[in-house]
């Protein structure tokens, strides 16, 4: 169990390190993406710029959110 | 592939390898010097033998099972939490909102934490020592491979990533050897902030690409310019992470200013 344990907290550490609110936003903008092609969007060429300027946009939100300019 | 894109391709896996040695070296030596060498030095060497024993398997689910565009998105998002992660310590650093990471201080809270631990002895080892070198090797060790993976397969030329990569483990392990302190010269936040905005930047390319598995067929999204477009994925990670450093520079400036006033 103590092993279980150790072995998860290796990886959340690892992918998520110490602030959450990066891999979720990676995550959310990805999901996003994710739909879009689902609905057909895929090959359209402006979806990819429009995916990095989300994946941008959501590290800004995460990173004012998880540290205000003081 | 030109020579000068071998040789980009070579000083990116160095740089970004080199910065994860170093950090490694830090915790090893810290290890080595407090609670002698033995223990630190297998925990390293074992942790070198479980990378390699990951390094293949993941290598081989990788060619054998994976397409690309799950390699991609698997990857690439990884490295661009990765590349993120590095990002958010650099603007926060250059902007005075986080203390600049300096491997003496490293060092000393590591030795100081080495001191303070039991010595419970496992398998005729320093249990602690043995753990957090290997924990220390291994974590950072993964994080190499994945960059190699990713440099490598990007510009279809795996081995030079990985002949780069153990170009920096030798030559910084020896450095660190030789000097037998940790390696304080290297400029670290500088390199790191360069090698999150690269991680970044191709992790953005990759895990964008990889999201085409959701297509009938499961090819790759293509990114208008082709390869061309990490740099201008590389530019744009540049400008944002500096109007981030400029906003958080002035909030600390008005606050010195309006504690200068009152």
């Amino acid at each position: 169990m103590k092993f279980v344990k150790a072995f998860f907290r290796f990886w959340y550490e690892f992918v998520i390190g110490d602030d959450w609110k990066i891999a979720a936003a990676v995550v959310i903008v990805l999901l996003a993406g994710a739909l879009a092609v689902i609905v057909g969007a895929g090959g359209t060429a402006l979806l990819p710029p429009l995916l990095a300027i989300g994946v941008g946009a959501a590290f800004t939100i995460s990173l004012l959110i998880d540290t205000p300019p003081r | 592939m030109g020579s000068g894109a071998v040789w980009g391709l070579a000083m990116a896996t160095f740089v970004a390898t080199a910065v994860e040695v170093v950090e490694a070296l830090t915790v090893v030596l810290a290890m080595g010097v407090t609670r002698g060498w033995r223990s630190a030095l297998v925990g390293t060497g074992a942790a070198l033998v479980a990378l390699a024993g990951f390094t293949a398997v993941t290598g081989y689910a990788l060619v054998t099972w994976l397409p690309r565009s799950v390699l991609q998105l698997t990857v690439g998002t990884l490295l661009l939490i990765f590349g993120l992660q590095w990002l958010r310590k650099a603007i926060l650093r250059s902007s005075g909102h986080k203390a600049i990471h300096d491997e003496d201080a490293a060092f000393r809270k590591q030795t100081e934490a080495a001191r303070a631990a039991s010595s419970q002895r496992r398998l005729a080892l320093d249990w602690f020592s043995f753990v957090i070198s290997f924990k220390a090797t291994f974590l950072e060790g993964v994080e190499v491979v994945f960059i190699v993976i990713t440099f490598g397969l990007n510009a279809g030329n795996v081995p030079v990533a990985v002949i780069a990569a153990a170009a920096a483990v030798v030559i910084v392990g020896a450095a660190g050897a030789l000097a037998r302190a940790p390696l304080t010269r290297v400029p670290e936040n500088t390199l790191k902030y360069g090698v999150g905005l690269m991680l970044a930047s191709f992790g953005t390319f990759w895990a964008v690409e990889g999201l085409g598995v959701l297509r009938a067929g499961g090819e790759s999204l293509t990114w208008p310019g082709g390869d061309a477009a990490i740099l201008a994925l590389l530019a744009g990670w540049f400008l944002l992470s500096r109007a981030l450093v400029a906003r958080y520079r002035k909030a600390t400036e008005g606050l010195a200013t309006e504690g200068a006033t009152r």
